[in-house]
């Protein structure tokens, strides 16, 4: 009898397997797009980089698609229209992420979602050259929609003394609650992995390695038959466990090359790229269509039909609520997963921006008296950053900036393990984050 | 509005303490059994002072009562002074010891978290000083009790000669004519001591809960342990009576699995890190080796653990988590 060994899952040292997982509440649900909204509100600043300028003036006529904010710089992306209608304004609007008010074009829907002359075309992709396909994605506005927002094209333009050897593609969606990475999986393999290889046509890389983690066995199967025939390709099934997903943590798993927290994967030879990213880079240059929705998870249960929506950049939160079935009693709002999510301070100026995996409503969110810390040293286990949570968290409470350096702060990347593990409920992150901030000021006064 | 993140596990503080409560337990049935009912009193009256001394400093330190004692670090704190005195200690002892474990070791460092040695050992070994005769010598037989099972207990040493007298606090005394008395013995704890320290296999099912629940790591008491036994072989004999030298002998004996489990394994007085902890329970080990072979006192438990309590911010200095990548290797 032949016995089949079975290899162990792939995966990372520290982290943490949330109990709460919560992907249940949305795992079969299919994409349904979202009622189009009246009015979208759309922020030039929904990415990492200079806030892109506003291109259009009160009172002008757009198209769906078209160019309404300019990229200022290199580290900046552009913003396009996501319906056709009419320009009411053009102001400043708060930022679902930062919480500072940020220029916005306010555009009125006329319901004619008409695309913009040239756009939405098919196109013939084998013959474009790798400048080809990077100004494909710079023109549609791509950014890193696994959260981070990092442009795409910036990414794709590694330094000239880097080589890079693999591109990593991430499907771990490790944050507990989200499924939209899943669901864009199940519906759209093939365009993934076309996005996948367009832009490793881009950086000239021959080798790509994708993660899943393993409650998405299915998702596994469908990608390993996909790229069966094409060696340069692999896929593997990692743990399921978070931060798993995170660019340290799924390097590590995949191709055990360690950098430090600091450092960007190129360091190791790496562009890692989000299935959203790859197949919003798909759309872009295939069919020249610029990013201007993308599904999000809204879910937790703070409403009635959790979904996943395909949603319009710009859409006011309050609509997807309501779409999904807002209960009364909601006392949290979180723009992300319940792990890195930020919390919203108002739901009727929340829009929803590139980056915006998902929306999670408690209505149990709870708040803990945080107590002093007893060195249980759950979160030094947890950490996957090799620091030392409990140390930083003392020193940046009693606000010793150079103590806090010299424990790393700067190297903590917040993906909250150690929040969640502290027996004493410290607001470790939250400590950490303010530290960060203080220590950014100082510098900045010199 | 809060930072992020959103959600948490189960754990909190009150949920550990009284979990390592009721680790604690079968320790002290073991004791009532044994050296009858008394110990819980001695039990009783350790907690009752603990949680009063507590509750006071909290009011002079205008704390939140309340809610701190609910927590449940008093009552451990009770228990284990307890589990470290002799079975007969007047009623005074456990007052005077509880109040100074709360009030001095505690919370003149800061309260719970703050403290740098075991408060439960430190007011241990601050009665011993105290009060000589009673910690050390005045161990009176306990008549009442239906548990009382010393005076059931068949004693015999490795020559066969039965003895019947329960005259010394340890199994690991020292002079002449101690007695010594059979592994199984030791394992079920039926031998004389302090009120929840003799019995290791009560000990051991609370521990080995505590393991189970992850409150405690391990490799504390197994290298704690371990040590000891790895020293029992190495250095020369040194027990008067042949059989005590036995590594087996040694680590059932005194207050070895008590101080492992429960002592060593205090999160606020031990290291952070794996490397740490790892040190720190060689280090105990080895100290209290040295200690029950080279000094006066018969048992070392109390004195090593405190002194690497001591020892532990030092130890913790050099044992930081390393961060991820500095070494970077390219795969």
């Amino acid at each position: 009898m032949m016995t089949r060994v079975k290899a162990p899952l792939k995966t990372f040292l520290g982290g943490i397997h949330p109990a709460e997982d919560g992907k249940i509440l949305t795992l079969g649900k299919q994409k349904t797009a979202a009622p189009l909204p009246k009015t979208v509100y759309l922020l030039m600043g929904q990415h990492i980089g200079a806030p892109a300028k506003p291109m259009v003036k009160k009172g002008d006529v757009v198209k769906k698609g078209q160019l309404v904010g300019d990229a200022q710089g290199f580290i900046s992306a552009n913003v396009h229209a996501s319906v056709s209608g009419k320009v009411v304004d053009v102001a400043p609007w708060p930022h679902p992420v930062t919480g500072v008010k940020c220029p916005a074009v306010v555009i009125e829907n006329s319901g004619e979602d008409a695309w913009m002359e040239d756009l939405d075309v098919a196109s013939d992709v084998d013959h474009l050259s790798p400048e080809e396909i990077r100004h494909c994605i710079q023109s549609a506005g791509i950014v890193g929609l696994g959260g981070a927002t990092f442009p795409t094209h910036v990414k794709l333009t590694p330094p000239k003394d880097k080589t890079i050897d693999t591109v990593v593609m991430n499907g771990a969606e490790c944050e507990p609650y989200l499924t939209c990475d899943y669901r864009l999986m199940l519906d759209k393999p093939n365009e993934i992995i076309q996005g996948l290889k367009l832009m490793m046509r881009c950086i000239g890389c021959k080798k790509a390695h994708i993660g899943i983690e393993e409650n998405k066995r299915d998702v596994y199967t469908i990608f390993k038959d996909i790229v069966s025939k094409d060696p340069a390709i692999k896929v593997d099934l990692m743990e399921v466990k978070y931060p798993q997903g995170a660019e340290h943590q799924l390097i590590k798993a995949l191709l055990n090359r360690e950098f430090k927290p600091t450092q960007l994967p190129l360091e190791v030879g790496v562009i890692v790229v989000n299935v959203g990213t790859a197949f919003a880079v798909y759309e872009a240059v295939r069919f020249k269509r610029p990013l201007i929705e993308r599904i999000v998870t809204v879910t937790g249960n703070g409403v009635e039909n959790p979904q996943n929506f395909l949603v319009r950049l710009g859409t006011p939160v309050r609509q997807l609520l309501e779409e999904a079935k807002l209960t009364a009693d909601v006392n949290k709002i979180i723009f992300g997963g319940p792990m890195m999510g930020i919390a919203q301070g108002s739901i009727d100026t929340a829009v929803t921006i590139k980056g915006t995996g998902g929306i999670l409503v408690l209505r149990d969110a709870q708040r803990w008296e945080s107590h002093a810390c007893i060195r249980c040293g759950r979160c030094v286990d947890s950490c996957p950053y090799g620091l030392n949570p409990s140390e930083l968290s003392i020193v940046c409470e009693a606000k010793d900036f150079d103590l806090a350096l010299d424990n790393n702060v700067m190297e903590c990347k917040e993906c909250g393990c150690c929040s969640y593990v502290c027996p004493a409920k410290r607001p470790i992150v939250h400590l950490i984050k303010f530290a960060k901030s203080e220590i950014a000021k100082r510098k900045t006064k010199g | 509005m809060s930072a992020s993140p959103h959600i948490y596990d189960g754990e909190n503080i009150p949920r550990i303490m009284w979990t390592v409560v009721l680790s604690l337990i079968p320790a002290g049935i073991a004791g009532a059994f044994i050296f009858g009912y008394y110990c819980l009193s001695v039990i009783f009256l350790c907690c009752i002072a603990s949680v009063g001394t507590e509750a006071f400093i909290l009011l002079l330190r205008k704390q939140p009562v309340l809610s701190t004692i609910k927590d449940g670090s008093a009552v451990v704190m009770g228990i284990l002074l307890a589990y470290t005195l002799p079975p007969s200690v007047p009623w005074y002892i456990p007052v005077v010891g509880s109040f100074f474990a709360i009030a001095i070791v505690k919370h003149s460092f800061g309260g719970l978290g703050n403290n740098i040695w075991n408060p439960a050992l430190a007011a241990r070994a601050f009665l011993q000083v105290a009060y000589p005769a009673v910690i050390n010598s005045d161990w009176r037989i306990l008549q009442h009790g239906i548990g009382n099972l010393v005076h059931s207990i068949t004693k015999v040493d490795p020559e066969g000669k039965l003895v019947d007298a329960v005259t010394r606090a340890t199994p690991l005394a020292k002079e002449a004519g101690a007695e010594t008395y059979y592994l199984t013995q030791l394992f079920m704890g039926n031998v004389p001591g302090c009120v929840g320290e003799t019995s290791v296999i009560a000990l051991l099912l609370g521990g080995a809960y505590l393991i189970y629940k992850r409150y405690i790591k391990w490799y504390v008491p197994a290298f704690y342990i371990g040590t000891v036994f790895v020293m029992v072989i190495v250095l020369p004999p040194r027990m008067v009576t042949p059989w005590a030298n036995n590594p087996l002998y040694h680590i059932f004996s005194g207050g070895l699995f008590l101080g492992a489990f429960f002592m060593a394994t205090d999160m606020v007085t031990s290291p952070l890190t794996k490397r740490g902890l790892i040190i720190f329970a060689v280090g105990t080990g080895v100290l209290t080796a040295l200690i029950r072979f080279y000094s006066g006192y018969p048992e070392g438990v109390c004195y090593s653990i405190l002194l690497m309590n001591t020892a532990t911010p030092l130890i913790d200095r050099y044992t930081k988590p390393k961060l991820y990548g500095a070494r970077a290797k390219k795969g």
